[in-house]
């Protein structure tokens, strides 16, 4: 499988403080990786890093091309949809609007149009609250709606920081079944940021473990889960 | 009877031009969060662009037009090269740079055009409009001028997809450049806009109070009110609140005896306080609650 995302030596700063050592990092064309890590270890600034929403020194390259350095707009039109932690949410807009809002920079009505009702194919209930103000869905609907925006910029990366945070079990279970079905039937590759590790290595093919801004383990999301050392010291299973 | 229909409609004549004010505060605080203090002296200096045009001998609905533009124009330079290296500063920085603005357009239209007062001519005609006397023709077309305008916002904002992309930087900016909308630009848009509105307002209320470098200070004042009773979050309550402060001006200054012409100014500094006071985020707006 060729490398869809690809980062070199990355680090991370907040004003002068360094928060990630030199991280290497890929992402398979058409594969789920997960980055896993305690609170604080790193892992939402790494997917702020890849979008540029933060100081970076090192080496990034999507599709071969270097994209460190580049303004976050021009980042995502390339086709990498972050979905931030705390699902940024448009909370006065509709739904809908929420959606049309992640086509911003498509052009095409027809083509948005029935996209918008492929988001409502995966999630029904967004369907029936399409007129609604969206800071009056519940967490799990808002979850979907994040999701959903991201799938409406056609990516082909999607970034995804802690998606099951604050969900219900039964609401979580659903959410990674759609992940899963994005990723097989509409090609979508994904950066899964979890706190939740036995959830993410389930649904993902490869697993980066980090501690305090340092790479301390990576391999198949297979072997990470069968090795009970790992599992004990690490994730907390 | 007669008199307090006649002053209701006075007032809604000049309280659309608040209104106007009030949504290009509003339209500013919601891309920056600050207020900028020098909308008035930017509507002051474009009413005297129109005026120039005029007389060039540039037709008034001609010179109108290009006034717009070149307002839009000039508040979209105005962001890009004055707010945008502000941008993520200090709250004291964005104060410090709307008096610096302030300053300079006052001082550079006094030098310009100098501090004598000058008559600005109504497209709308004087005298009576259908034999009444319950309104004049120029308040009768400064009502219509802003309503248009409010209705074409409206829609702009509502149904067009750069609306749309517009609220979607102003409500969230971080997650608007997450859905690639170029945030900065719409920024620098909404200054354009507001800009090219208080040209509007500056260029309807000119006949009324004449036109001089300090002409727009207390219809700013008016304008804040309006923003503030709606609700500094509310563009749509900032229009509202604009509209029942010109009419709460016009009555009380007929009817309350003490406060007569001179006073009418304090209405809008106590109308002020009194909502700061009991309701805080205006009328519509909703509450900001900050995580700390």
């Amino acid at each position: 499988m060729s490398k869809l995302l690809e980062a070199r030596e990355l680090c991370a700063f907040y004003g002068p403080t360094q928060v990630l050592f030199a991280l290497g990092l890929n992402v398979d064309e058409g594969g789920i990786t997960t980055l896993l890590g305690a609170n604080g270890a790193g892992k939402t600034t790494t997917l702020r890093s890849l979008s540029g929403m933060c100081r970076t020194s090192g080496e990034i390259r999507f599709d071969g091309k270097p994209i460190a350095g580049r303004a976050t707009e021009d980042i995502v039109r390339l086709g990498i949809a972050h979905v931030p932690q705390g699902r940024g949410t448009f909370s006065r807009q509709t739904v809908e609007e929420n959606l049309q809002i992640g086509a911003m920079t498509r052009r095409g009505r027809a083509a948005i149009a029935s996209d918008v009702e492929r988001v409502y194919g995966y999630f029904p209930r967004l369907k029936e609250r399409r007129t609604q103000q969206a800071g009056t869905l519940s967490g799990g609907e808002q979850q979907m709606l994040a999701v959903g925006r991201a799938m409406m910029l056609r990516p082909r990366l999607m970034l995804l920081d802690e998606p099951s945070f604050g969900l219900a079990p039964l609401i979580v279970e659903e959410l990674f079944g759609i992940l899963r079905t994005l990723n097989k039937s509409e090609k979508v590759s994904m950066l899964l940021v979890e706190q939740n590790a036995s959830l993410a290595l389930d649904l993902a093919d490869h697993a980066y473990l980090i501690e305090t801004g340092r790479l301390v383990m990576e391999g198949p999301a297979q072997h990470l889960r069968d090795d009970e050392n790992i599992r004990k010291a690490y994730l907390g299973y | 009877m007669e008199l307090f229909l006649h002053q209701v409609l006075a007032g809604l004549a000049t309280g659309g031009i608040y209104a106007c004010m009030a949504l290009a505060v509003v339209m500013i605080y919601q891309a920056i969060d600050h207020l900028n203090f020098a909308q008035g002296e930017m509507a002051m200096f474009s009413t005297f662009i129109a005026w120039q045009l005029i007389q060039w001998g540039i037709p008034y609905w001609a010179a109108f037009v290009l006034t717009i533009g070149i307002s839009f124009i000039a508040g979209v330079l105005i962001d890009r090269i004055v707010l945008k290296p502000l941008h993520g500063q200090h709250i004291l920085s964005h104060v410090v740079a709307f008096i610096a603005l302030l300053s300079i357009f006052n001082s550079t239209a006094g030098f310009i055009w100098d501090w004598t007062i000058k008559s600005f001519a109504s497209p709308f005609g004087s005298g009576q409009l259908f034999g009444q006397s319950l309104i004049g023709p120029h308040d009768a077309g400064m009502m219509a001028v802003t309503l248009v305008m409010l209705v074409f916002l409206y829609l702009f904002f509502r149904h067009t997809r750069i609306g749309l992309a517009m609220r979607a930087a102003a409500a969230n900016p971080e997650s608007a450049q997450l859905a690639g909308i170029r945030v900065g630009w719409m920024n620098a848009l909404g200054w354009g806009m507001a800009a090219a509105i208080g040209s509007v307002a500056g260029m309807l209320i000119a006949p009324v109070v004449f036109l001089e470098p300090n002409m727009m200070l207390s219809i700013l004042l008016y304008g804040f009110a309006g923003a503030v009773v709606g609700g500094l979050t509310s563009p749509g309550g900032a229009v509202l609140g604009g509209f029942a402060v010109g009419v709460i001006e016009n009555l009380a200054g007929t009817y309350i005896p003490v406060v007569g012409r001179e006073m009418k100014l304090s209405i809008a500094l106590c109308i002020i306080v009194a909502v700061l006071c009991v309701k805080p985020s205006g009328l519509f707006g909703r509450p900001v609650v900050t995580r700390v």
